[in-house]
C-alpha cells in the first residue's frame, strides 16, 4: 500500500512533466514549421511592393498592400479603444473605487465581452454596415476592430490599476487633489509601463484578428489613400493565399504568415522588457 | 468617462439585439426548433437546417478540451506545486507568446504540421483513410489554441488555495501528490470546471484557425476523421455569397446569434463560479 501511493506519485509526476513539455514543444514546432517555410520564400520584393499583374498566378509583387493595411487598421483601432478605455479603466479604479459591487459588476460585463468571438463581432459590423447602405471600407474595419478590443484594453490596464495601493490615492486626497488629477497625474504616471504593455496586447489582438475583419475591410491589391476604401490585411492576405491551388502563391502565404509572427513576435518582446519595467517601479503592498 | 462606461456596458446587449433584429426575417418564415434540429441546409431552396454546423461545433469543442483539458490541468499542478520558481518564470512567457499567435498562424500551422500528420500516420496506424481536413484536425489545432487561455486562469486559480490547507495535509503524513489529489484539487475543482467553460466558450467561437484544417462539408459528421463544417467556419465561407440569396443573410446572422447565446451563456456561468471562488478565499 505504501509502495502504491509513491509509484502513483511518481506516475503523474511523469505526465505532468509530459503536459509541460507538450506545450513548450508545441510553441517551438509552430514557430520552427512557420520559418523553415516561409523563410525559402520570404524576399525584399515580398516586403516591398504591392501585387503586380498575374500575382495570385505567381507572378511578381509582395504583400506590403496587407502589411501596410494591417498596420493602418491596428493603429487606428488602438488608438480609438485607448481614447475610450482609459478613461474607463481609471474612472473604475479612481471615480468608483468606493463602489466595489458596481465595479465588479463592471469587470463581469468586461469578461464577458472579451469572450465573444471575433466572427460575432464581424457580423454585427456587416449587418450595422449593411443597414447603413456602406461598402466595405477601412473605417467600417476600424470600428468593428475597435469594439472587439475595448474589453481586452479595458481589462488589462484595471488589473494594472488594481495594484496600485490604496494609501496613494488617500494621501493624494488628504493633500486636496481631485479624483481627475489623481487618476490623470498620478495614477497615469504611477503605472505608465504597465499600461504601455496592455496597449500593446490589444495592439497584437487588433493585427492578427481575421475574422472581424473578414466582412467589414474587405480586401484590395492597392494601399488605401481614404478611409472609405476597401482595405487587405496580413491575416487575410494569408488566408487567400493559402486556399490558392498554385505552389509559388502558396509559398508566398507561409512567407506572410512568417511576416506576421515576427512583428507579433516583437509586440511581445516589447511588452515583456514594459512589463519588466512596470514590476521595477511598482509599489509594494 | 461616462460615455465609455455606458457603450462598455450597453455592447453586449447591443450585440444580441442587432443580431436578433436581422435574424427574424427567418425566424418569422421557420421556427427555431427546425432550424436547429433539422439536417436539410440547401439556401437556394430556402432550407436552413443547422444541425450539420451544430453538430461539428460540438464535436470540435469537445475533443478540443478532451485533449486541452488534462494537459492544462497537469502542467497547472506542475508548475504551482511541484516545479522550482524558475520553471514558472520560464514557462510565463512561453503561454504568453502562445496566447498572442494570430489564429490564422495557428491554421497555417495545421495545414502545415497537423493535417499531414493525420492523413499520413495517425489515420493509417487507425486503418482509416482520410485526406486529413477533418473533425480531428480542427479539435487538436483547437487544443492547442486554448491551452494557454485554460492554463492562465488554472494558475491563477491554484495560486489562491491558501497554504494553510496544503500543510495541514502533509503534516498528517500525507504524501505531496495524495494532497494535491485529495485537497487542493477538491478545494480548487469550481475554479478547474470555470476554467473548462471559459475555455469551452473560447473555442465554440473560433473561426480562421478551425476554418482552415476542418475540411467545410455541410453535412452531418459521421466520424473523427470525416469533415466537418463548424457554426464560425459557416459565417465566414459564405459572407460574398449571402446577399444574393433571399434569407441567406438572415440565416447566417442567426448563425451568429446562436454562437453569441451559447458563448455568453457558458461565459457567464463560468465567471460566475469563479467570483463566487475569489469571495470564499
Amino acid at each position: 500500500m505504501r509502495k502504491f501511493r509513491h509509484i502513483e506519485e511518481k506516475f503523474f509526476r511523469v505526465l505532468m512533466f509530459l503536459s509541460t513539455s507538450i506545450i513548450v514543444i508545441s510553441l517551438s514546432v509552430i514557430i520552427f514549421s512557420i520559418l523553415h517555410k516561409g523563410l525559402p520564400s520570404l524576399s525584399w520584393e515580398m516586403i516591398s511592393q504591392t501585387p503586380k499583374g498575374g500575382f495570385y498566378f505567381g507572378k511578381e509583387g509582395g504583400i506590403l498592400n496587407a502589411i501596410v493595411g494591417s498596420l493602418y487598421l491596428a493603429i487606428a483601432s488602438t488608438i480609438l479603444a485607448l481614447i475610450i478605455g482609459l478613461p474607463v479603466a481609471l474612472m473604475m479604479n479612481v471615480h468608483l473605487v468606493k463602489y466595489k459591487k458596481l465595479v465588479d459588476s463592471i469587470r463581469f460585463f468586461l469578461d464577458l465581452l472579451w469572450g465573444v468571438p471575433s466572427i460575432v463581432y464581424g457580423a454585427f459590423g456587416f449587418s450595422v454596415m449593411i443597414y447603413f447602405g456602406l461598402k466595405t471600407s477601412l473605417l467600417a474595419g476600424i470600428l468593428t476592430v475597435t469594439l472587439f478590443i475595448i474589453p481586452i484594453m479595458v481589462r488589462a490596464m484595471d488589473e494594472v490599476l488594481k495594484t496600485i495601493p490604496r494609501g496613494l490615492m488617500e494621501t493624494a486626497m488628504s493633500l486636496g487633489s481631485t479624483s481627475s488629477e489623481i487618476s490623470y497625474r498620478i495614477y497615469l504616471r504611477q503605472v505608465i509601463s504597465g499600461l504601455i504593455t496592455a496597449v500593446l496586447l490589444s495592439f497584437g489582438r487588433a493585427i492578427g484578428d481575421a475574422a472581424s475583419v473578414l466582412f467589414t475591410t474587405g480586401y484590395t491589391d492597392h494601399i488605401p489613400t481614404a478611409l472609405n476604401q476597401p482595405t487587405a490585411t496580413l491575416p487575410l492576405a494569408i488566408f487567400f493565399q493559402l486556399s490558392s491551388p498554385i505552389p509559388e502563391v502558396q509559398n508566398r502565404a507561409y512567407a506572410s504568415a512568417l511576416i506576421l509572427t515576427i512583428i507579433i513576435l516583437f509586440i511581445s518582446i516589447l511588452s515583456r522588457i514594459f512589463s519588466q519595467k512596470y514590476q521595477k517601479n511598482r509599489i509594494k503592498n | 468617462m461616462i460615455i465609455g462606461l455606458v457603450i462598455v456596458i450597453l455592447l453586449p446587449f447591443i450585440l444580441g439585439i442587432g443580431l436578433y433584429i436581422k435574424s427574424i426575417l427567418l425566424l418569422e418564415d421557420q421556427s427555431l426548433f427546425q432550424l436547429l434540429f433539422s439536417g436539410d441546409w440547401r439556401p437556394l431552396s430556402g432550407k436552413f437546417g443547422f444541425l450539420p454546423f451544430i453538430i461539428s461545433s460540438v464535436w470540435v469543442t469537445t475533443i478540443a478540451l478532451m485533449i486541452a483539458g488534462p494537459i492544462c490541468l497537469l502542467t497547472a499542478v506542475h508548475l504551482t506545486q511541484y516545479a522550482k520558481p524558475w520553471v514558472l518564470k520560464l514557462m510565463q512567457p512561453v503561454i504568453d507568446i502562445l496566447a498572442g499567435i494570430p489564429s490564422v498562424i495557428f491554421g497555417v500551422w495545421g495545414i502545415l504540421v497537423i493535417v499531414p500528420f493525420i492523413s499520413d500516420y495517425l489515420a493509417p496506424f487507425l486503418g482509416k483513410q482520410t485526406s486529413g481536413y477533418s473533425i480531428i484536425a480542427g479539435a487538436i489545432v483547437l487544443a492547442v489554441m486554448v491551452i494557454p487561455f485554460i492554463l492562465n486562469i488554472l494558475i491563477e486559480v491554484f495560486k489562491t488555495l491558501p497554504d494553510e490547507l496544503k500543510e495541514a495535509s502533509l503534516s498528517l503524513g500525507a504524501t505531496k501528490w495524495q494532497t494535491i489529489k485529495l485537497v487542493l484539487l477538491r478545494k480548487a475543482f469550481p475554479g478547474v470546471i470555470s476554467a473548462f467553460g471559459l475555455g469551452v466558450s473560447r473555442a465554440f467561437g473560433e473561426t480562421i484557425a478551425v476554418l482552415m484544417v476542418v475540411g467545410n462539408v455541410a453535412s452531418i459528421p459521421k466520424g473523427l476523421f470525416q469533415p466537418g463544417y463548424p457554426l464560425p467556419a459557416l459565417i465566414a465561407n459564405n459572407y460574398g455569397e449571402m446577399l444574393s440569396i433571399p434569407l441567406y443573410d438572415s440565416a447566417l446572422m442567426l448563425a451568429a446569434l446562436v454562437l453569441f447565446v451559447v458563448v455568453m451563456l457558458f461565459n457567464m456561468g463560468s465567471r460566475f463560479a469563479i467570483s463566487r471562488l475569489e469571495e470564499k478565499v
